[in-house]
């Protein structure tokens, strides 16, 4: 039986060797690639959206690359995990730099947390940037960890699910947000997981023993 | 539940190996930044910041190396400061594997520098360092060139425009007391951390835990740098943690 392939999508927005470390560490059988190679990503056994940086960059080059049209086929058939950006560009859609529509996977949008972000009278920083904790919703990719473990989040905009059924993952910072979204083969999050230590490799790992059945 | 405060280790490095010294128990090689960082990792730090000191050019080239073969083995942000002064320097440390990147004097000698880099990159990866030292009742001024050039520009103010100009987080290193052991200036991190919306960490003077403590619960700080407390073993950072999260700071303990 051949080794189990895991597509890390690069469309050329940076910082891949984390994820690729962390795939590779907690499934040293699997054989995780780096590639912007569709045919390569349509063979792939699980396939990661990853995303940093602003997103009007992001879908630029997700379009152009055509990486859109890849994640739309793949989802249908298997484990398809957002991170990040790679999450918020599954939306319809994002406030962010003066307005950028996503792909759409989830109905919903992409707010920003605002200059007077506040928690019980108290001025909340933007961006979110640190360790925070996650109300789990029952699915496989949180199995084995502990309900209100802390992941670590850096970002100013936050995702606002139409579907409620589609939040897998609360969060809350001045307002609550959707930390982890999911539907059939896809799951999506938020934070880091390849930066969340014990937390996120667990998450990772619990993907790639996914099936896609929830 | 709220968002946990942090603790950041900090590496000091030339040519991709960690100088000054570390002097944890059990480590042979002080100067493998691998090692140094994996162990950092293991006692629950939060984040980790590399200072390159890195004078060549080619020096640099092993810094980028370096940052690629410890985002590969450690999972938790990491940051690299010190010579970034081009939206070259910033892509290739975060395409090594940097989450963030700290400038310090380019900001200084070109504001809008700040403002292309958080524009291309994003605000969440653009730290701004401030070196501030005190020269007046509540009034401290920023110095460049590791504290040997004062620039007359008022540090409050400074950090104020540097969160207008995209910054997604300010460093503040106190230059009367990095080195000195004797607790952060509690003064400038309280009116900075008060005058900027965007998180602050606390640099430079920590001596004991109880400094740590200070620094959030008086100087308000989001986060809190420190080197030599954690380098020579007086304290782990897993102890640090417990610390703090004993005197009332929520802090990520698992």
């Amino acid at each position: 039986m051949s080794r189990k392939v895991c597509a890390v999508i690069d469309y050329g927005m940076g910082n891949l060797h984390s994820a690729h470390g962390a795939l590779q560490t907690v499934a040293p059988d699997t054989q995780v690639v780096v590639t912007g190679d569709p045919d390569v990503i349509r063979r792939a056994d699980h396939v990661v959206l990853p995303g940093v940086g602003a997103i009007r960059d992001c879908m630029a080059e997700i379009r152009r690359l055509g990486i859109d049209q890849v994640v739309a086929e793949v989802k249908k058939t298997k484990p398809l995990l957002g991170i990040c950006v790679g999450l918020q560009a599954m939306l319809e859609h994002s406030e962010e730099n003066g307005g950028v529509d996503g792909m759409g996977l989830f109905p919903g949008k992409v707010a920003f947390f605002g200059r007077d972000l506040k928690e019980q009278g108290e001025s909340l920083k933007v961006p979110h940037m640190g360790w925070n904790t996650v109300a789990q919703v029952a699915h496989p990719l949180w199995h084995g960890i502990a309900d209100h473990s802390r992941f670590y989040f850096v970002h100013s905009y936050y995702v606002q699910a139409k579907n409620p059924d589609h939040i897998k993952g609360h969060g809350h910072y001045g307002v609550d947000f959707a930390a982890a979204l999911g539907e059939d083969n896809v799951f999506a999050v938020q934070f880091h997981p390849e930066k969340s230590h014990h937390a996120g490799l667990a998450l990772l790992k619990n993907f790639l023993a996914w099936d896609g059945q929830a | 539940m709220a968002l946990a405060k942090r603790i950041i280790p900090c590496l000091d490095v030339d040519k991709g190996r960690v100088v000054k010294g570390v002097n944890f128990v059990g480590i042979r090689d002080a100067g493998d930044p691998v090692e140094i960082a994996k162990r950092y990792n293991d006692q629950g730090a939060d984040e980790i910041t590399f200072l390159d000191i890195t004078a060549s050019h080619e020096g640099r080239e092993t810094t980028v190396h370096m940052v690629e073969a410890i985002a590969e083995q450690v999972f938790i942000p990491l940051t690299v400061g010190g010579g970034i002064r081009e939206l070259e320097d910033i892509r290739r440390m975060l395409n090594a594997g940097a989450d963030k990147v700290s400038i310090n004097s380019a900001a200084v000698y070109n504001p809008d520098f700040v403002k292309a880099a958080s524009d291309k990159f994003g605000a969440q990866c653009i730290v701004v360092a401030i070196d501030a030292k005190q020269v007046g009742d509540n009034h401290w001024e920023i110095f460049t060139h590791g504290g040997r050039k004062l620039t007359g520009i008022n540090a409050v103010e400074w950090a104020v425009k540097m969160a207008q100009f995209g910054a997604g987080e300010i460093l503040l290193t106190s230059m009367d007391r990095d080195g000195v052991k004797s607790g952060f200036d509690l003064g400038v991190t309280r009116a900075i951390a008060d005058a900027v919306n965007i998180p602050v960490i606390a640099s430079g003077g920590v001596g004991n835990l109880d400094h740590l403590v200070d620094g959030v619960k008086l100087g308000h700080a989001d986060a809190v740098l420190a080197a030599s407390i954690f380098h020579f073993g007086e304290y782990t950072v897993q102890q640090a943690k417990q610390h703090m999260a004993a005197a009332g700071i929520e802090m990520r303990l698992d």
